[in-house]
């Protein structure tokens, strides 16, 4: 009967903590997309060679917080810029003929693995040969790696809230079960039994909890979350344009070891702290 | 094969459950050792389980002196001794035979061993034709019994009876007590403790009398209780 109590309780701090997982996942997914669009570009002073340019590209591509590296010629600059602003007055942009306005805005376009990273990266770059100018946002950057940071403390505190929560459950259950078979164990002690016999039982016990415990809730989370996807994807189309969500598989690929090592962990911990506490052996 | 010298044994209040207590006890003796509630008799069971350590003195048992066993080989230690208890203390919810099995499981004895040691076991107590019965359908005698088969089936050198006939009427009281002399004829050394001064009479053993944490008289056979 407690068993029974404990698996519930058991299950639905996994579950919890499962659907917290999900929700933490597809936030870090949505914060990644955004972090891959935050870029630092750099221009190169007057007169510089493309091979020189060619050198500082290559030298920014070995560096490991950089993911990638593009290079904008000086008239691929212009083009972009002739399209986005004047775009339906092509001519006034036909007046500076073959004069190129930005003839100097030659650049490289750099992308991280990581925008905490990136004031590193700025000074590396600023302390650069031959660059003359390093744009980067430090709002954004900031901004990104602080939420990141903040979904990491508070996962952190989710879990151990979950964890300790669960242990005491587990604790509960194996008390009462040495309550219940303190003869049985008297007598076991007295015949010979090692220490390990007579801890096994309570063991494997927390162990079967936890397993239990979390194999439900992930079966059901996994129907659920399927279900949820389509739903708002269905009902709120707009939704998809702004935000995706990680595919199921991408979510439990992760949760389904950690949510089951999580509950075999807690069950393993609560009874073996319970039985040394209790039980003199 | 039992051997206590000047064991010392007092509770956290100070007084002395035993004291300055010698003994000796040789291999394939029946012994009972008496005296009244609170002279120390279970004290002394206690200790010789390795179930209490002696405030002072060294006990030996089969040649290893009790304080260099350590706790992890305890376990061990006791499978080298049988017990008895007044109240049986068997699994309410095993029948006879798995609760004579159980002792075997604890040592780690296989099924097929266990098979063939219990019906042994049942039949030299005389249970045989009971051993689908449980706990509550047997009498205290018959309890006592089981208990005794599995005192037994591990094949322990010595047989330790804390009040085995306490709760029993005086024909039970009486057929277990025939059990253990037949026991003891087998080999086993056995200690008997008990308040039943009828039985020490008529049995005629060795009789150790302990007031008040003191042996004060140990006399083999025609026990006189004055």
């Amino acid at each position: 009967m407690f068993s029974l109590a404990s698996i519930a309780t058991m299950s639905a701090c996994i579950f919890l903590f499962g659907l917290f997982f999900a929700i933490v996942t597809n936030f870090q997914a949505m914060v990644k997309e955004a972090e891959s669009g935050v870029a630092v570009t750099v221009f190169f002073q007057e007169g510089i060679s493309n091979e020189q340019i060619e050198a500082i590209g290559k030298e920014i591509r070995q560096r490991a917080e950089v993911s990638d590296c593009k290079f904008l010629s000086a008239e691929e600059a212009w083009a972009e810029f002739k399209e986005e602003y004047f775009k339906g007055s092509e001519e006034a942009a036909a007046g500076f003929a073959d004069d190129n306005p930005l003839a100097n805005s030659a650049s490289y376009a750099i992308y991280m693995n990581d925008v905490s990273m990136q004031p590193v990266l700025v000074d590396y770059l600023k302390g650069l040969e031959g660059v003359r100018e390093v744009r980067h946002s430090a709002t954004v950057a900031n901004t990104l790696s602080d939420f990141n940071s903040l979904i990491g403390y508070i996962s952190v505190g989710i879990i151990l809230i979950l964890f300790l929560v669960a242990i005491f459950l587990i604790s509960n259950t194996v008390t009462t079960g040495i309550a219940v078979r303190r003869d049985e164990i008297g007598i076991m002690k007295l015949i010979g039994a090692t220490d390990s016999f007579v801890r096994a039982p309570f063991i494997v016990e927390g162990i079967l909890i936890g397993l239990i415990g979390a194999s439900l809730p992930l079966v059901l989370l996994y129907l659920l979350y399927n279900k949820l996807i389509v739903y708002i994807e269905e009902k709120f189309n707009f939704l998809s344009n702004l935000i995706s969500f990680v595919p199921a598989k991408g979510v439990f690929h992760t949760l389904v070891p950690v949510a089951l090592i999580l509950g075999v962990g807690i069950g393993f911990l609560g009874s073996r702290i319970t039985i040394r506490k209790h039980l003199n052996v | 094969m039992i051997k206590l010298e000047h064991v010392s044994k007092a509770y956290s209040a100070g007084i002395p459950a035993l004291n300055d207590v010698n003994l000796e006890i040789e291999e394939g003796e029946f012994v009972f050792v008496v005296g009244d509630s609170g002279s120390g008799k279970s004290t002394l069971i206690k200790l010789l389980l390795k179930e209490l350590e002696p405030t002072e003195g060294v006990i030996t048992i089969n040649g290893r002196k009790l304080h260099t066993i350590g706790h992890r080989q305890v376990p061990r230690f006791r499978r080298n001794l049988g017990v008895v208890f007044q109240d049986f203390r068997l699994l309410k919810d095993r029948n006879v035979y798995d609760n004579i099995a159980f002792a075997q499981r604890v040592i780690g004895a296989s099924v097929r061993e266990s098979r063939k040691r219990v019906p042994q076991m049942l039949s030299m107590v005389g249970l045989a034709a009971k051993y689908k019965s449980y706990p509550k359908q047997l009498s205290g005698g018959e309890q006592q019994r089981v208990a005794i088969a599995r005192a037994l089936i591990n094949q322990p050198k010595i047989l330790l009876a804390d009040e085995p006939t306490g709760n029993l009427d005086a024909n039970n009281a009486w057929e277990i007590m025939k059990l253990l002399e037949e026991i003891n004829e087998r080999g086993t050394t056995v200690v008997v403790v008990t308040h039943n001064m009828e039985i020490v009479r008529v049995m005629n053993k060795r009789v150790i009398t302990i007031k008040k944490g003191v042996i004060i008289s140990d006399v083999n056979g025609e026990y006189d209780e004055d």
